[in-house]
Parts: structure tokens; C-alpha cells; sequence
């Protein structure tokens, strides 16, 4: 039957490969800011409605109130983004579904359940506001909280694997025999530093996201009450003490890709040849003609250091591997990669400004010019965000399952690649426009007029 | 029944459950298309979006999970039908996006014209996405799958006449079952007119989709001998069993009895799923056994514990969803019939006793964290780290209490 297989699924000729994977590209940088707002949004809802519970202050439900009629509106967005990738992993990649679809699929069908509780708690809550009683609607947030959790976590667990392949053996034929999909997924090495550096990553995202809009309105001369206040205090506080904290995590991610993905390291420097002693280029342009980065500051040593603690350690060059097993787009993964710590250490030191005028004057900054920061952290960190998912995705081609399958040979043999990535792109501009107005409207609804206080 | 067909099994009971919850939400949205203009337009359309508005999310999974088990069990299958069936896929999923964006905008609408608006999109979307959802399964049935990457023609394996007429009737079952239940709702309501609307609506739909799924037997018989043999077969009790469900429901429904017609409507419908699976097995894809098919046995079994482990924890919570649900307990308007708590305790744990130990107590464990995490390198001492750095960030949350700086 293996070989049967195996035929039917030989690699096909398929002139839009590049289509395909911008196509796939397009839909997760759609999706993944929603899923930050997925995991780490219900957490802050449900932290506001239990001071709401404990203080009996109606401005902190009125808040809890507000915020998760956004929560469900982004979820349900988050919803058909999700699905349409779910969609496209077969109808774009049929060949790595059917190669691999055995080793990695368990993990799909976990976070299957996870979203299932998570869409089931949702209606339960955002539909029960008033309904149940003040203790039961509190508990229904909780599970959302987790879901969300969870059900992120199984999805990285697929692109941990993706990036560090185990759990199953090839036979002579390529065929995958032998897999043990818990080991697989769950006794990768690579899981564990990815999910908890996308877990800060929503955490940041949301925060800076939820007290820019908040801090927008301060400089707009907008209302600046104590419901303001507090709704740009909490998720702002949350952003700038995981804004720092994440770059100890990115460290450490950064130092098992030296290790185990070193061509994908080379490419996030373009380090051409492999080197003792290697330096950090910041800034500056990769030429591959040449193999050298121009322009752009050099430390010496750096790099060696921050990868293996050595300033003379080796590290491995993009020529360690024939030129077809390097990554195509070196300048692409680099600039993700440069502007992702660039940012996120920008985001690290608003956060700390913020947490030391906290802790020396116990008040809030301000300065509008930190407002006016705190406005363009929302996008940045959003940014940020994306740049990471490019440096992981684009830095592990050529291939699909590192070092095992190619992406060229996962692509679907089917045609109309084009106008699908064009009616996606179309469609997906107007949801981005629908999110837009909807959250506008959301924001100025008089929802619990009645339950405010006077500031 | 060997392990290698029990995934294929909870599949399709993932189906017919998606065909009966997710299915009616299809057809509430294709009554809101069709319910006119006006008052009584809107009264329609407003009692068929009140109804789906909490359930919509949750009955929707049943497709991802059909799809999950499917890729992960079936995989060779699953990436056939993938390829090939790519462009009624890709319709089902541009619907999908139209109807999930419909529904989160009209939280948002002020005026009548704009859900309207939302709704005519709501309503053409959930026509066009259970029509290229049936047209998937009647290509499967009708055997114009081949095995491998887009094996089968783009356009020819789904636009045969047995392919277009399941379609059709996934089309006409969804709004049958949206019409019965919303007709029960509309009694639970107690919304007289509603109830007649959606009774002269549940009749008809009944009537339609009874009429659609004997041309689909015809059309079978014309276009796909095996599958007929196997549903004359095999799968006649299943078809047997629709047809009296179809007919009990529709005496129901006359009668006014609709919490008993909800289940023999759903009834119906499931028995067609069970009908179609009982007439094409073994046979999956053409040449494609589902042994031959079945993904190894650690994968089976994988997959078959966490469904049982995930039904633990599922099944409850949709239970909590039904039955509140069904009690009319979820909703968005007229809400407070609580009062708002009284305050229990002030603030006063959180109101930050000793942020100055709190905060050395985070600045201690971010030392503990660059020791363990960064400077260390096994996995223990990352996992300490991991710990740590949470640990860090929690105190400090806590340590930055109280949340109302004076300002």
C-alpha cells in the first residue's frame, strides 16, 4: 500500500509555489494577532470582572462588561481565520497532510477540543452578563482563560515539530513508518521555548494594544476619568512588565535555534561562511552574490557570545549546506529578525520607564510624549509579532519539516493558485476593514451608562 | 470493528452532528435571506439571529473536528480529497469568513438598514457554504476522488449531477431544521406569529427536502450504481429510518408538538449521514480501503483516547450550553434581572500591603530567571527559569497594585 502511496503523492510541478506560501503567509499574519487576543484578552476580562466580584465596584464590571463584547467579536473573526487555515493546510499542502497528517494531526485534534470549550464558555459568557449569578458568570470566564491557553499551546507544538521533526523513522522508500505522535509533539525540545515566547508575545500585544487605544484617547482630550484610568493602567501594567521579561525568553529561543537550527541562525545574520568568533551585524544588507553583509555596525565576537556564551565559539555558516538546502530569502528573514529584537527591545524599555515611574512617584506617568509612545507600542508590538512568525516560517525553508520535506514538495498539484490568493486578499482586506468599524462602534457604545460613576 | 474505522466512525458522527446543529444554523440564516421586508421581516430575522447568536461558534467546531480527525487519521484521504476538491473548499471557507464577519459586525449595528445589510450577507453566505459542503461529500460519494495530489479534475468532480443535487439538499435539510426549531423557540417565546411563520416555513422546507433527497436516490441510482446497491443494501435501514423521522416530524410540526419534532427532525437528517457511511464502506476513495487508508496504530490510538478524554470534558460543557440555551437563560438584551453584587469585600487584599517586598520579590526571581534561563543551559534549569520568570512577572503584577494611581 506504501508504495501505491507514495506514487500517488510524488512531488508535482506546480508553477505558483511562491503564491501558495504567501497565500499561507497572508492567513496567518490575519490570524495570529487575533489568536494574542484569543489567549491573553479573556484573561484580563476575567481579572477586571474578579475585582468587580471582590470590591462590588460597578465600574470594574462595567469595564469587564465592555471589554468582552470586544473579546467575542474578535473571537468570532479569529474563528473563520482560524478555520480558513485549517482549510488551506489541506488545499495548499495536500502532500505534507497526507505524508505527515499521521505524526502531528493528534495535536490538532487537542486543540480541536480546547477551542471547542473555549466557543461553548464564550457564548456562555458573553451571552450571560446579568443572567447568572455575579459567582457562576465569573467561572464560566475561567475556562476561556485555559482554553486559550491550551489550545495555543497544541498548536505550537505542531510548528515545534515542524521545525525539529521527531517521532517517527523514515523507510527506504520515504515513507514515514514508526510514529509516535505524543513523543512527537510533546517530547520536542522545540516546544517548549516557542510557546513560552508566544505566550509573552500576546501578553505584550494585548497590553500595549488595549492601553494604546486608552492612551489615544488621553491625548485626544477624550474623557480621562478613573474608568480610563484604570483601563489603561491593568493591561499597560502587563505589558511593560512582559515586554522585558520577553527578551530573557527570546534569548533563550534564540540559543536552541543556534543549536539545533544552525542554517536558520546563519540566515537570521547572514553569516556566510562558518566562523570562530563570529560578530553581530546590526543593520545592513545581505548580498548574496558575495556572501557578505555591507553597511550596518559589526561587534566583534557577538554573536558567538550571545549563541554559545564563548566569544570565540564557532558558529555555523549558510555554507555549512549545499546552496539549495539555505533558506531563499536571507534579507527577508534578517530584517524580521533585526526589526523583531529592535522592537521588542524598544517595548522592554517603554515597559521599564513605565514600571519606575510607578515605583518612584506611585503614579502614572505624565509626560504626553509617553502617551504618545504608548500609541505606537499597539502597532509595533503587532509588528514585532509578525516579524517573529517570519523568522521562524521563512527561516526554515526550503523546507516544510526541516530537513526533511520541502516545501516544494508538500504544494498542491492543483491550479488556480492565483486567483484563490487573490480572493483572499480582497476578502480579507474588507474583514480587516469590518474589524475596524466594529471595534469603532464598539467603543462608542453607551453600554452600563447607567453604571458608571462619576470620575 | 477494527480500531482502523473507529476514527472514521466519531468523523461522522462529528458529521451528522455538524449537519444537525451547524446545519441549522445554514438554514436560520437562509430564512433571514428570505423573510422579506418590514415589520414582519424583521421580526423574522431578528428571533433567527437571537436564537443561533450563542450556540453559532460551538455548532460551527464540529467541522474542524470532522476535518482534524480526518487529517489525522486518514491522511493519504484527507490530502485526495483536499487537492482535488480544492474549489468548493475554498467556497465553503470564503463563506465561512462572510458569515463569522456578518455575525461579529451586527453586535455593532445602530440602524435597521445596516443589519439588513449584514443580514442579506449572512443569509447569501450561509446559502453558498453548505451548497460547496454538500457538493464535497457527494463527490466523495460518487467516487470522483482519485487517490493523490489533485488526482481528479478541479471542476468535473464536483459539478456532476450527484455531486450539485447533495448540495442542494445540504441546502434544503438546513433549512428544515432551522425551521423547526426555530419554530419551538418562537413557542418558548411566546411569539404566536412567529410560530406560525416558522410552522408554515418547517412544512414546506419538509416537504422540499423530503422531495430532493428521493430525486437524490434517483440521481444516485443514475449516476452512482455501487453507492445505490450499498444504500439499497447495507444502508436501508438508516434510509428507512430518515423517512419515518422525516414523516413523524412533519405530523409533529402539524400538530404543534415541537420540543418532540426538534429531535425527530434531527433524527431524520442524521440517519441520512449514517445511510450514505453504511452504503460506501468499505471502500473510502476509489481503490482506497479504509484499513488502507488508516494511519498507523500509535496514531489511532492517539487520537481515539483524547477523543474520549476531550468527550469528558466536552460533553458537560455543551450540556451547560443546551440547557441554558434552551431555557432562554443566554442572551444580550433585557439583561440585569440580577442585581448588580453588593460590594462583599473592599479591595483591601489587593490594595498592596507591602509593594516594596513584593517588588524586591519579583526583582529576586528575575535574577533567579537570567541564572537558570540565560546563563545555564539544561533543560531542567530552563524549566526553573520558565518558572521563575512567571514567578517574576505575577509578583510584579501584584507588587504594581493598587490598579488606581491618583492621577
Amino acid at each position: 500500500m506504501h508504495a501505491v502511496l507514495a506514487a500517488a503523492f510524488a512531488p508535482v510541478q506546480q508553477q505558483y509555489l511562491l503564491e501558495a506560501r504567501q497565500m499561507q503567509a497572508l492567513s496567518f499574519a490575519a490570524h495570529i494577532p487575533l489568536v494574542c487576543f484569543g489567549v491573553a484578552f479573556p484573561a484580563l476580562v476575567v481579572f477586571v470582572e474578579w475585582l468587580a466580584l471582590r470590591g462590588g465596584d460597578p465600574l470594574h464590571r462595567t469595564l469587564a462588561r465592555r471589554w468582552s463584547r470586544v473579546m467575542v467579536a474578535l473571537f468570532a473573526v479569529g474563528v473563520v481565520t482560524g478555520t480558513i487555515l485549517s482549510f488551506e493546510l489541506g488545499l495548499l499542502w495536500p502532500a505534507f497532510m497526507a505524508r505527515f497528517g499521521s505524526v502531528f494531526g493528534l495535536a490538532f485534534a487537542l486543540e480541536g477540543f480546547s477551542f471547542f470549550v473555549e466557543a461553548i464558555f464564550i457564548g456562555v459568557y458573553v451571552y450571560g452578563w446579568g443572567r447568572l449569578s455575579p459567582r457562576a458568570h465569573l467561572l464560566c470566564g475561567l475556562p476561556i482563560v485555559l482554553t486559550g491557553l491550551t489550545g495555543s499551546a497544541m498548536v505550537i507544538a505542531v510548528n515545534g515539530w515542524m521545525n525539529h521533526p521527531t517521532g517517527f523513522r523514515l523507510g527506504p522508500g520515504g515513507q514515514v513508518t514508526d510514529v509516535h505522535p505524543w513523543s512527537a509533539l510533546f517530547g520536542n525540545s522545540f516546544f517548549w521555548h516557542e510557546l513560552v515566547h508566544m505566550y509573552f508575545a500576546a501578553y505584550i500585544v494585548v497590553g500595549f494594544v488595549v492601553a494604546g487605544v486608552y492612551a489615544w484617547g488621553r491625548l485626544r482630550r477624550g474623557a480621562w476619568g478613573r474608568y480610563e484610568r484604570t483601563a489603561l493602567v491593568i493591561p499597560l501594567t502587563i505589558a511593560a512588565l512582559a515586554a522585558p521579561a520577553q527578551l530573557l525568553v527570546g534569548d533563550w529561543a534564540a540559543r536552541e535555534v543556534a543549536t539545533r537550527q544552525p542554517v536558520k541562525l546563519a540566515a537570521f545574520e547572514g553569516l556566510q561562511q562558518t566562523t570562530a568568533g563570529a560578530s553581530e551585524h546590526i543593520g545592513g544588507i545581505y548580498h548574496a552574490s558575495s556572501g557578505q553583509v555591507t553597511g550596518g555596525i559589526a561587534i566583534p565576537d557577538l554573536l558567538s557570545l550571545l549563541a554559545f556564551h564563548d566569544p570565540h565559539a564557532t558558529v555555523q555558516g549558510l555554507d555549512s549546506v549545499p546552496p539549495d538546502d539555505r533558506p531563499p530569502a536571507i534579507n527577508v528573514i534578517r530584517f524580521a529578525f533585526q526589526g523583531m529584537v529592535g522592537i521588542g527591545t524598544l517595548l522592554a524599555l517603554v515597559g521599564v520607564l513605565v514600571l519606575f515611574v510607578r515605583w518612584r512617584r506611585r503614579r502614572l506617568p505624565e509626560s504626553v510624549w509617553l502617551y504618545r509612545a504608548l500609541v505606537a507600542c499597539g502597532p509595533l508590538s503587532l509588528v514585532a509579532l509578525l516579524c517573529g512568525w517570519v523568522v521562524t516560517e521563512v527561516g526554515r525553508q526550503p523546507f516544510v519539516v526541516y530537513d526533511v520535506m520541502r516545501t516544494s514538495q508538500a504544494v498542491t498539484g492543483a491550479g488556480g493558485i492565483p486567483v484563490g490568493y487573490a480572493t483572499l486578499a480582497v476578502v480579507y482586506l474588507g474583514l480587516a476593514g469590518a474589524v475596524w468599524w466594529i471595534l469603532r462602534r464598539l467603543a462608542r457604545m453607551p453600554l452600563g451608562e447607567r453604571e458608571r460613576q462619576p470620575a | 470493528m477494527s480500531l482502523d474505522a473507529v476514527p472514521l466512525l466519531l468523523a461522522l458522527v462529528g458529521l451528522a452532528l455538524y449537519v444537525v446543529l451547524g446545519g441549522a444554523d445554514f438554514g436560520a440564516g437562509l430564512w433571514q435571506l428570505l423573510a422579506g421586508r418590514g415589520a414582519r421581516g424583521e421580526a423574522v430575522r431578528e428571533h433567527a439571529h437571537d436564537a443561533m447568536a450563542p450556540v453559532w461558534e460551538a455548532n460551527h467546531v464540529w467541522l474542524v473536528f470532522v476535518l482534524v480527525v480526518m487529517w489525522t487519521c486518514y491522511p493519504v484521504a484527507f490530502g485526495s480529497i483536499a487537492s482535488t476538491l480544492a474549489v468548493p473548499l475554498f467556497l465553503a471557507g470564503i463563506g465561512i469568513v462572510f458569515r463569522g464577519t456578518a455575525y461579529a459586525l451586527r453586535a455593532g449595528t445602530s440602524r435597521l438598514r445596516e443589519q439588513a445589510t449584514l443580514d442579506t450577507v449572512f443569509g447569501v453566505a450561509s446559502v453558498l457554504t453548505p451548497f460547496a459542503l454538500g457538493t464535497v461529500v457527494g463527490a466523495i460519494a460518487a467516487g470522483r476522488v482519485p487517490v493523490g495530489n489533485a488526482a481528479g479534475g478541479l471542476w468535473s468532480s464536483w459539478t456532476g449531477a450527484l455531486p450539485l443535487t447533495i448540495g442542494v439538499l445540504a441546502v434544503a435539510l438546513g433549512a428544515y431544521l432551522a425551521a423547526v426549531y426555530l419554530a419551538a423557540d418562537a413557542v418558548r417565546r411566546e411569539s404566536s406569529e412567529l410560530e406560525r411563520a416558522f410552522r408554515a416555513r418547517a412544512l414546506a422546507a419538509g416537504v422540499v427536502a423530503g422531495a430532493l433527497a428521493v430525486a437524490g436516490l434517483l440521481v444516485v441510482h443514475a449516476d452512482a450504481r455501487a453507492l445505490y446497491e450499498g444504500l439499497v443494501g447495507d444502508g436501508l435501514p438508516a434510509l428507512i429510518l430518515s423517512g419515518l423521522a422525516g414523516v413523524a416530524t412533519l405530523a409533529l410540526v402539524w400538530m404543534r408538538r415541537y420540543e418532540v419534532a426538534r429531535y425527530s427532525a434531527a433524527l431524520a437528517v442524521a440517519a441520512v449521514v449514517a445511510g450514505w457511511a453504511l452504503a460506501q464502506q468499505p471502500v473510502l476513495l476509489p481503490g482506497l480501503t479504509v484499513s488502507q487508508a488508516a494511519a498507523g496504530h500509535d496514531t489511532l490510538v492517539a487520537v481515539v483516547v483524547s477523543v474520549a478524554a476531550g468527550a469528558l470534558v466536552l460533553a458537560p460543557s455543551l450540556a451547560l450550553l443546551f440547557t441554558l440555551t434552551l431555557r432562554g437563560r443566554l442572551g444580550y438584551e433585557g439583561e440585569a434581572t440580577q442585581p448588580p453584587p453588593a460590594p462583599s469585600r473592599a479591595v483591601g487584599a489587593l490594595a498592596a500591603s507591602r509593594p516594596g517586598l513584593l517588588a524586591r520579590i519579583s526583582l529576586a526571581c528575575l535574577l533567579l530567571t537570567v541564572g537558570f534561563l540565560t546563563i545555564a543551559d539544561a533543560g531542567w534549569a530552563h524549566a526553573v527559569g520558565v518558572a521563575a520568570l512567571l514567578a517574576c512577572v505575577l509578583t510584579g503584577f501584584r507588587a504594581a497594585l493598587p490598579i488606581e494611581p491618583a492621577d
